[in-house]
């Protein structure tokens, strides 16, 4: 078959069973826009905005774990992509970015519109391509989709000049791949396994931590069986939420800066860390020289360089997740009896009993953590919840009650503010039958605001709920505890009304301030579909809590009773 | 603080595009020291040999080959002890009345007089990287002009 480059480009997308693509156009990537209006195989949602493209396609990505698709031009439409690559890598995010870039005889002239994006991309992206040749793009999309979603996923950028979109060349799309210098390690080594479960049956206090590889592995069945044939307490980070049931037994809770106290002190006082899927972050261990002190540290990851990076493995194990689990657990059958660990489950249970994850109504305002609460107690397992970043985005890690795997969408490694809402554009057009519930802050939601016509145009009524202190909360935070509460540039009295905001737009707004408006806001906002600026003047001084200072060790944590500001 | 080793790391990589940035990349982007990187294709093959000087506590060097090993055009990593090591180095001298001591001393350090022209003189020596560094220490007083390091090569025992 002799196509266009940019026929070739909609065939291979077709060929990958590609149903959404985000995206905006430009000059450089105008032909394949040209192929995208001919074609029925897939919808294009126009996004406002490059950033929200990448987000959106993220957020897709997350709830579906299919391979987001994205579609940007050249020069600025490429730089303001960016920073949704970064996201996407830090987060593992299996993705596809196809750009435009300048015609091959104008790159390294200065051309209009021209930015090396491949000596860009190269620093945020998993692995990246400048097309040269219309020959090789059947070839190259074909492993850009398989380097995205094997190993430890990650985005792929692919740059492709506008010459070669025109070019007309033989197009066969290839059935597999052969990288010869990229063979992921997927099965974990047997006997390294076989070490870790008579580890496990020797140690005293075993603690599983559970990392967001599990959640990118599909593995969730298989370590919540893991979990309650052994009997072993469990800890989740950030990125794992969902991954046991909040009402699970075993389950502590969220470890880390803003873990649990039972979670923090059940890290501290474990004898042997089993880590599965997750990388050591430093928001996880704090002082790395006190983290896990006591304990061995087996360590289940797919990517052999997350494996002693920072903490040095006991039991060091390559592989996916899933399939490890699944030896693990014909081994545990034989060798681990549940009832061992009872005592380290008792003392676990006095943790969770002296410092529970509590918050106190004493105020007159609303409480940021009721809300998420309540949400909780009215969808529960009917929503998928995104946010943006900060102290809602904490406060909704440590309340909100998570019941599957994929419900949870939030930027963690990077931590980029004005991410939840173009993603949960894209949750909600991956799960179309659960509402889409976005915890923002006032801050966050203003630096991806331009969204609401992209959620009317397509008809993806996501829910903001914008947690409003007036504040940029979290630096506020900071601020109030570190830096005398001299509060430097986050004091956000002057805002727009969200209200009206969200009307220009075709959406719907409220402002609410008790907890029957909530009710009956989150109530008309379901019943209206429609995309929706709930504004929730909340506790102005309210502090994520517990909270290990920067650097801190683990168990030092500042705790509810101390927040008191005079 | 770790002790800092300095190790040679052989790096076998797809001949295409931007491989060396890559590598490049990621030694700055990691905070890497790179001491010396040379780079050449393998004869009769698709891939080229980077052999890079780098320096780092042993976590170091174990996360810089793991870190090469996850670029996508990397093939192979091997970072041993048991490697042979040759560095080449030109030296251009002023033409004085010394010259033979200057030759006697190449010689010393499998090395000789590659060019000779009216004002200076160039010297070739080829030999293990330390005793390149003794070569240079022992012709500081014969004032050389300029010294063009090679980089380290190495191979597998």
């Amino acid at each position: 078959m002799q196509i266009s480059g940019a026929q070739m480009v909609i065939e291979a997308l077709i060929a990958e069973n590609v149903d959404t693509v985000f995206g905006y156009p430009g000059g450089a990537i105008m032909n394949v826009y040209d192929e995208i209006y001919k074609q029925d195989g897939f919808e294009h949602i126009l996004t406002r905005h490059e950033q929200a493209a990448i987000h959106a396609a993220e957020g897709y990505s997350k709830v579906t774990g299919k391979v987001g698709v994205a579609m940007i031009t050249s020069g600025p439409g490429f730089t303001n992509a960016v920073t949704g690559l970064a996201d996407a890598y830090m987060d593992s995010i299996p993705m596809v970015v196809i750009s435009g870039q300048v015609p091959m005889s104008l790159i390294g002239t200065d051309a209009f519109q021209e930015i090396d994006a491949i000596g860009i991309s190269r620093a945020c992206t998993k692995h990246n391509f400048l097309v040269t040749d219309a020959k090789d793009l059947a070839r190259i999309m074909k492993e850009a989709f398989h380097i995205a979603a094997t190993g430890r996923p990650g985005p792929v950028h692919v740059d492709i000049p506008k010459d070669v979109t025109a070019q007309i060349e033989e197009f066969v799309y290839p059935d597999c791949v052969d990288i010869p210098t990229y063979k992921p390690h997927v099965k974990g080594n047997k006997r390294q396994i076989k070490k870790a479960i008579d580890a496990i049956a020797e140690a005293r206090r075993p603690l599983f931590y559970l990392g967001g590889g599990i959640i990118n592995s599909n593995a969730a069945d298989e370590v919540r069986e893991l979990v309650h044939l052994t009997g072993i307490p469990a800890v989740e980070t950030f990125m794992a939420r969902g991954t046991l049931s909040h009402d699970d037994e075993f389950l502590i809770s969220m470890l880390g800066m803003h873990g649990s106290y039972a979670a923090n002190m059940a890290m501290s006082e474990t004898d042997l860390v089993i880590a599965l899927g997750a990388r050591f972050d430093d928001r996880v261990t704090g002082k790395l020289s006190e983290f896990a002190k006591h304990a061995g540290v087996i360590h289940v990851d797919i990517d052999p360089a997350s494996i002693s990076k920072l903490v040095t493995a006991t039991y060091p194990i390559v592989g996916d997740v899933k399939g490890v689990v699944l030896e693990m657990i014909e081994l545990a059958k034989e060798k681990i009896n549940a009832q061992q660990y009872t005592p380290w489950l008792e003392t676990v249970a006095h943790f969770e009993k002296l410092h529970p994850l509590q918050y106190f109504e004493d105020t007159d305002r609303l409480k940021p953590q009721w809300c998420i609460e309540r949400v909780g107690e009215i969808l529960g397992d009917d929503a998928n919840i995104s946010t943006d970043v900060g102290q809602h985005q904490m406060w909704t890690a440590q309340f909100y009650p998570f019941s599957r795997p994929r419900q949870f969408i939030s930027s963690g490694g990077l931590g980029t503010m004005g991410f939840g809402f173009p993603a949960a554009l894209g949750v909600k057009r991956g799960a179309m039958d659960k509402v889409s519930i976005n915890f923002t802050g006032d801050g966050s939601i203003l630096m991806n605001i331009q969204e609401l016509m992209t959620a009317v145009e397509k008809k993806l009524p996501v829910i903001n709920i914008i947690l409003n202190n007036n504040y940029l909360g979290m630096v506020r935070q900071w601020q109030t505890l570190f830096y005398d509460k001299r509060h430097s540039e986050t004091d956000l009295s002057v805002q727009p009304d969200f209200v009206m905001l969200a009307q220009s737009f075709g959406g719907v707004g409220y402002v609410v301030k008790t907890k029957d408006e909530f009710d009956a806001a989150l109530k008309d906002a379901i019943e209206k579909n429609v995309v929706a600026l709930i504004d929730v003047r909340v506790e102005r001084l309210e502090n994520v809590l517990p909270m290990v200072p920067s650097g801190g060790s683990l168990f030092n944590m500042m705790l509810l009773e101390n927040k008191k500001e005079s | 603080m770790e002790n800092t080793e300095r190790r040679v790391i052989s790096v076998i990589v797809a001949n295409e595009a931007s491989v060396l940035s890559r590598i490049s990349g990621l030694f700055s982007a990691r905070g890497y020291n790179v001491v010396s990187l040379t780079v050449a294709p393998i004869p009769d093959s698709d891939y080229s040999r980077f052999t890079i000087v780098t320096e780092g506590s042993v976590r170091v060097i174990e996360q810089i080959t793991k870190q090469l090993h996850k670029l996508i055009p990397v093939l192979r990593v091997s970072e041993t002890e048991e490697m042979v090591e040759k560095e080449m180095v030109l030296v251009k001298f002023p033409m004085g009345d010394d010259m033979s001591n200057i030759s006697v001393l190449a010689e010393a350090y499998n090395g000789k007089i590659v060019n000779v022209g009216v004002d200076s003189i160039i010297v070739m020596v080829a030999d293990e990287p330390k005793r390149v560094e003794h070569f240079l220490v022992a012709i500081k007083h014969f004032k050389p002009l300029e010294i063009v390091r090679g980089g380290t090569v190495a191979v597998e025992r």
